[in-house]
C-alpha cells in the first residue's frame, strides 16, 4: 500500500528562519518535513509521508492574504496530498489566522481534509472553526508534544476515512454541529456530579451551552384590516386529505403550499392533520379548528378583511429543527411578499 | 388497563419471596433531615411529568397529571409505583413505568445522600399545553423549592418542543429564588446536528446534561421475523415516507426508539 501524503503549513518562526524580523518572508516550499513536521513524522509512523512544507511569514500572509493564500494553494496542489496540516499555532494570533485561512481554503478548493491546532482563545478559532478541524492546544509551543499527538490522531482518522466522533472525543473545537456520543457515566450520574460541583462553587462544563436565541419582534399592527390581503400559515400540519406531499408527522423536512380558491370550509373528507405531536381527533374532524378558513371566508364576505390569500402554507412543528423551520419561512415569506400579502395569521397547536 | 392488570398479577407473585438483596433508602421528614444533617446543603429533584394530552400522559396515584398541581412526594414513593406512564408518541424521551420506578436520578441522588448533601424531597410538576397552566405549574414548583429551603435541584424534562418552555420556566424561576439548578434534557438539533437544539433558552440554564440528538438517523437491520405491522414505519414520529428500503432495512431517527434519549439519564448517550 502506498503511503498517505501530507503537506504542512508553518510560519517563519517554526521553520527556524527567524522571529518578528523575518515575519515578512514570502511563501516558499520545501520538500519533506520542517520543524514540527519532524515530530509529526514520528507520530505518524510508517503509513504517512510528509511530502512537503509550505512556509510563509506571518506579517506577509496577513498583509497580502489573497495573493499569499493563492500562492500557497498552488504549492499544496502540486504536491497532491491526501491531507493538509497547518500549524499548530497555539495562541499566536496572526499565525492562527494564517493557519485557519489556509486550512479552510485548502479544504474548500481541493476538497481534502484539513486540520490545524490552536489555543481556544486564539482569534483564529472563531473565524475558522466551521471551515476546518481545529484541535484544541495549550497556549504556547510548550504544548507541542501534546498537540502533535492529538492533531496526528485526528489526521490519521481522516486519512483512513474513519468516522470522526464528537468534539470532546476527538479533541477538536466544536464546530457548532451536535454529534451524538456515549459517555462513560449515565446521564443521571453526570447530573449529580454537575450539581455537586455547582453547589461547591467548583468549575463544571455544561454539555449544551445555551444558544443565542432568535427572538423575532412582531410587526406593527395592520393599519386597515378591511383592505388587507391576509394569508394563513400553520405549523399544525393541516394538509389536503391523504397528505399528498408526505409531510412527516415529526421532524418535517419540507412544507406544503395548497390552493384554497373557492374553498369555504375544511371538512373531514377534504382535509386532515399530518401532525404527530397532538391529539389529531378534533383537527381531523374539522381542520378549520387549526387553519380557520371558514371564519376567514365569512369575514371576507362581510368585508371585515380585504381578502384571503389564495394559498396557505403548512408544515408540522413537532420535533422540526429550528433551522429547518427558519429555512421554510425564509422561502415562503418571499413568495407571500411577492404575492402582495399584507399580513399573515400564523397558527400553531 | 390490560398491562396494569398483568403487572399487578406478576407483582403479587413476588410479594412473599425473600429478596436476594436488601437496600435501605433513608427518607426523613423535613424536621428529622434538618436535625440529622444541619451542615449539608439541601438538595431536591424536580421531575417534570409529560401531560400534553392523548398518548402524552402520566398518572400519579391514578390521577391524570394534567389535572394535578405541582406537589411534593418522597423519592421512595416512585420506587413503589406512584407514577406510571401513559406515553407513546416520540418515544425516545418518554419515561416508561419501569423507568419511573427505577428513576436513575432518584437512585443516583441517594448514592451521595448524607455525604455531599441532604436529599430532602422530590417535587413533581406537569407540562400542560396552555400558557396559564405552564405559568401556574412553574410558579408552584419554584415556590415549593423555596418552601423546602432547597439549595440546589436537578430538573428533568419529559418530551421536547412544547415542554422545553416548561423546562426553561422552571429553571429560570427556581434559579431566581437563589437555588442552584442542573437540567437534564435531550436535543432536536436536526439530522445534520446543525440546528439550535431546544425550542426555548435562558441564561440561567448554564448546567445542562444532554441525552443526545433525537434527530440522528440510524439504519435498523432487516428482521427475519416481524411481529405486528410495518404499516406505520413511514408515519411514526421519527420516520418518513419511503424510509423502508428494498433490502428490508429501515432508516429512522432515534426518536422512534423508546427511551433512546432518556431525559432522566437512564442511558449513557450524550452529544457535543
Amino acid at each position: 500500500m502506498s503511503k498517505y501524503r501530507v503537506v504542512m503549513y508553518i510560519n517563519q518562526f517554526f521553520a527556524q528562519i527567524g522571529g518578528e524580523e523575518k515575519a515578512d518572508i514570502r511563501p516558499e516550499y520545501r520538500p519533506g518535513p520542517v520543524g514540527p513536521g519532524n515530530a509529526f513524522k514520528m507520530a505518524f509512523g510508517e503509513d504517512v509521508e510528509i511530502v512537503g512544507t509550505c512556509i510563509c511569514g506571518d506579517s506577509y500572509f496577513n498583509e497580502n492574504m489573497d495573493s499569499a493564500k493563492a500562492e500557497v494553494l498552488e504549492m499544496v496542489k502540486k504536491a497532491s496530498p491526501d491531507l493538509f496540516i497547518a500549524g499548530p499555532a497555539f495562541n499566536a494570533g496572526r499565525y492562527g489566522v494564517a493557519c485557519g485561512e489556509m486550512a479552510s481554503f485548502v479544504k474548500a478548493e481541493l476538497g481534502i481534509p484539513t486540520v490545524t491546532g490552536m489555543y481556544v482563545e486564539n482569534p483564529g478559532v472563531d473565524m475558522y472553526k466551521a471551515g476546518t478541524y481545529i484541535v484544541s492546544t495549550r497556549n504556547s509551543a510548550a504544548g507541542m508534544a501534546d498537540a502533535v499527538k492529538k492533531v496526528s490522531a485526528l489526521a490519521l482518522k481522516l486519512l483512513k476515512g474513519e468516522k470522526v466522533g464528537s468534539s470532546v472525543e476527538e479533541n477538536y473545537i466544536n464546530q457548532g454541529i451536535r454529534v451524538n456520543m456515549f459517555e462513560e457515566k449515565r446521564g443521571s450520574e453526570r447530573a449529580v456530579d454537575m450539581l455537586v460541583k455547582k453547589l461547591a462553587g467548583e468549575a463544571f462544563t455544561t454539555e449544551y451551552p445555551m444558544p443565542d436565541f432568535d427572538r423575532v419582534e412582531p410587526n406593527k399592527a395592520v393599519k386597515d384590516i378591511t383592505k388587507a390581503k391576509v394569508a394563513l400559515v400553520t405549523s399544525g400540519g393541516i394538509v389536503p386529505f391523504g397528505n399528498p406531499d408526505h409531510i412527516e408527522s415529526s421532524s418535517a423536512s419540507h412544507y406544503g403550499k395548497y390552493d384554497i380558491e373557492g374553498v369555504t370550509d375544511l371538512t373531514a373528507e377534504t382535509y386532515q392533520t399530518a401532525h404527530g405531536g397532538y391529539d389529531p381527533v378534533y383537527a381531523n374532524q374539522d381542520a378549520d379548528r387549526v387553519l380557520p378558513v371558514d371564519i376567514m371566508r365569512e369575514m371576507e364576505k362581510e368585508g371585515k378583511i380585504g381578502s384571503l390569500h389564495r394559498y396557505f402554507y403548512t408544515t408540522v412543528g413537532n420535533g422540526t429543527s429550528v433551522k429547518n423551520a427558519k429555512a421554510f419561512a425564509a422561502e415562503y415569506a418571499q413568495e407571500l411578499k411577492a404575492d402582495g400579502v399584507d399580513c399573515v395569521i400564523l397558527t400553531s397547536t | 388497563m390490560a398491562g396494569l392488570k398483568v403487572a399487578s398479577y406478576i407483582g403479587a407473585l413476588g410479594k412473599d419471596v425473600t429478596p436476594d438483596e436488601v437496600t435501605e433508602y433513608e427518607t426523613l421528614t423535613l424536621k428529622e433531615g434538618m436535625a440529622k444533617y444541619p451542615d449539608l446543603p439541601r438538595v431536591g429533584y424536580v421531575q417534570m411529568l409529560q401531560s400534553q394530552g392523548l398518548l402524552h400522559d402520566t398518572y400519579v396515584y391514578g390521577v391524570d397529571a394534567k389535572k394535578t398541581l405541582s406537589t411534593v412526594i418522597y423519592p421512595t414513593e416512585v420506587m413503589d409505583g406512584a407514577i406510571i406512564s401513559g406515553n407513546c408518541v416520540s418515544a425516545c424521551d418518554k419515561n416508561t413505568t419501569y423507568v419511573h420506578e427505577n428513576n436513575p436520578i432518584v437512585y443516583d441522588l441517594f448514592k451521595r445522600h448524607g455525604i455531599d448533601y441532604n436529599f430532602c424531597a422530590m417535587v413533581i410538576t406537569n407540562e400542560n399545553v396552555y400558557l396559564a397552566d405552564k405559568e401556574r405549574s412553574s410558579n408552584w414548583a419554584a415556590k415549593l423549592c423555596e418552601f423546602l429551603s432547597l439549595d440546589a435541584v436537578i430538573i428533568s424534562e419529559e418530551g421536547f418542543g412544547n415542554p422545553d418552555t416548561d423546562l426553561v420556566m422552571n429553571c429560570k424561576k427556581i434559579s431566581a429564588k437563589g437555588i442552584k439548578t442542573v437540567i437534564v434534557t435531550d436535543e432536536y438539533a436536526g439530522r445534520d446536528g446543525s440546528s439550535q437544539s431546544l425550542a426555548d433558552a435562558h441564561s440561567s440554564c448554564d448546567a445542562v446534561v444532554t441525552a443526545g440528538n433525537a434527530n440522528q438517523v440510524i439504519t435498523l437491520r432487516k428482521m427475519d421475523k416481524v411481529i405486528g405491522t410495518e404499516e406505520y414505519v413511514g408515519i411514526i414520529a421519527g420516520g418518513w415516507a419511503d424510509n423502508k428500503k428494498a433490502d428490508g432495512t429501515i432508516d429512522v431517527e432515534i426518536q422512534v426508539i423508546t427511551g433512546a434519549t432518556s431525559e432522566v439519564g437512564f442511558f449513557n448517550l450524550s452529544a457535543r
